[in-house]
């Protein structure tokens, strides 16, 4: 009997001590629920070079891109190594909602008018719930705005139109190293010849690696499936370097692409890397808060 | 003796009750103000939890560096990414001890004095802190409040000097806290 009552004396002594425990922290800690954490900044802007990436601006923020690709590399000194041939986009890109972006662009190439909205349909998250990556969806609508070089023919409006579908599909693998797979489809209403093929599927594959907080390097590429787009054109190859300042987004990049719309730059590149047709470019991107939170 | 030795454990931890004067919150609210030249920058926390310990004047909080809140989506990116790098240091924690403990009277309603000494953790730096504040007893609840400076570059948290006209070097932090007797 005696012994049962020293038992039960030292086991509630125990539990005065248990209430009485001395780190506080560590009970916090024990407190804690796991949340679910989704997974941010897997790229610093919306494009990993020339081609969107699963990032939108945030929403009530709209970000205005300054884009310029120059001419080719082995144009030499007399060209200035392509600095004497400027190509320009601008465009406008307005976070809707966290899930939904609309943009907008102008290109002097073919005077072209573009259009976007992106949707993000999953997101990458750790925690009390995983996912393994975000998944967006981007659909896209560029418009011709040259004459028509016949005004005697009849002329479709339709005829200016082409569209691009993507999905993109990116893992942020670590806080340096993100990468992004781009199924990519592009549909031409009008094509010049009658083998040329309106629909040309493209799958991208792209990445980020960061060097510290502003720097990352970038690069992607577009590998046109099998056809007579792949026969007649290059796949695009495009490497570059993210800049971050306050505000800004710095984009330098070497590419064989000229153009800065999907439906040019995945299905009319005709640079070639190994013959120097290499064209410099640099972006410039600019966040404004239009709606505070 | 089977009736006494009851007796004696409800006694006993009936005192374990009144010994432990342990108030908690998990809802707490910090907030810190970077005043600079260019721009006023703030972010406010509303997950924080805390535990007081008025029999023993322990004290710590924890809160995770990803629950601030900004006011502009590109400012809450870059605190967390390239400033205070939330995914290796998630948290920031402080442990301590209320110095004039005696002072204190948690059966009178009211406001007092408080005096913290501990060490406060941010970014995977510890520093020896001291700060003022005052602790109130209100309807059951207990309140604290408490304002101190942190200077960033203690914290090994490096501005670039692109940005030093927008970001303050000493940030002024606020404690706004709601405890209930645990």
């Amino acid at each position: 009997m005696k012994k049962t009552s020293v038992i039960f004396l030292v086991m509630t002594a125990l539990l005065c001590s248990a209430y009485g425990q001395d780190d506080l922290l560590d009970m916090l800690d024990n407190m804690e629920e796991v949340r679910t954490e989704f997974t941010t900044a897997t790229f610093k802007t919306t494009r990993v070079v020339n081609g969107h990436s699963v990032e939108l601006p945030a929403p009530g923020v709209l970000q205005f891109i300054i884009s310029h690709r120059f001419g080719r590399l082995n144009g030499g000194f007399y060209e200035l190594f392509g600095l004497d041939q400027a190509n320009i986009r601008f465009g406008f890109e307005y976070g809707v909602t966290p899930w939904l972006a609309l943009g907008w662009g102008r290109s002097n190439i073919k005077k072209t008018y573009d259009g976007f909205f992106k949707l993000k349909l999953l997101r990458q998250k750790s925690g009390k719930e995983n996912f393994p990556f975000t998944l967006d969806f981007f659909g896209g609508i560029a418009i011709d705005g040259l004459k028509f070089a016949d005004p005697n023919r009849e002329n479709l409006f339709s005829s200016r139109i082409a569209y691009t579908g993507q999905l993109l599909i990116a893992r942020k693998f670590s806080e340096r190293l993100s990468l992004q797979l781009s199924p990519s489809m592009v549909h031409r209403n009008l094509v010049p010849t009658i083998e040329a093929e309106n629909d040309v599927f493209a799958i991208g594959v792209g990445g980020r690696f960061k060097l510290n907080g502003s720097l990352s390097i970038n690069a992607e590429y577009f590998y046109i499936l099998p056809g007579h787009t792949s026969d007649n054109f290059q796949d695009s190859f495009s490497i570059g370097v993210d800049l971050e300042t306050g505000g800004h987004v710095f984009q330098l990049m070497l590419s064989n692409s000229r153009a800065m719309t999907e439906n040019m730059f995945i299905a009319e590149t005709t640079g070639k890397w190994g013959a120097g047709d290499i064209h410099f470019g640099f972006a410039i991107n600019r966040v404004f808060t239009i709606k505070r939170r | 003796m089977k009736k006494k030795i009851v007796f004696l454990i409800v006694a006993l931890m009936g005192l374990a009750q009144v010994y432990a004067q342990k108030y908690m919150t998990r809802n707490g609210h910090i907030w810190f103000y970077s005043h600079a030249p260019l721009e006023d920058i703030e972010a406010h926390n509303n997950q924080v939890s805390s535990i007081i310990d008025l029999s023993t004047g322990n004290v710590a909080f924890s809160l995770l560096m990803k629950a601030f809140q900004f006011e502009k989506a590109l400012m809450q990116e870059h605190f967390n990414e390239k400033y205070v790098h939330s995914d290796k240091f998630p948290k920031a924690t402080f442990k301590g001890k209320i110095v004039n403990l005696d002072g204190i009277d948690a059966t009178k309603e009211g406001e007092y004095p408080a005096k913290v000494k501990g060490e406060l953790s941010i970014h995977g730096v510890t520093k020896e802190v001291e700060v003022e504040g005052k602790i109130t007893f209100k309807d059951g609840k207990m309140l604290v409040n408490a304002t101190f400076p942190v200077a960033v570059a203690d914290y090994d948290i490096k501005i670039p000097a692109v940005v030093a006209d927008n970001i303050a070097k000493v940030v002024d932090v606020h404690v706004e806290m709601s405890y209930d007797p645990m």
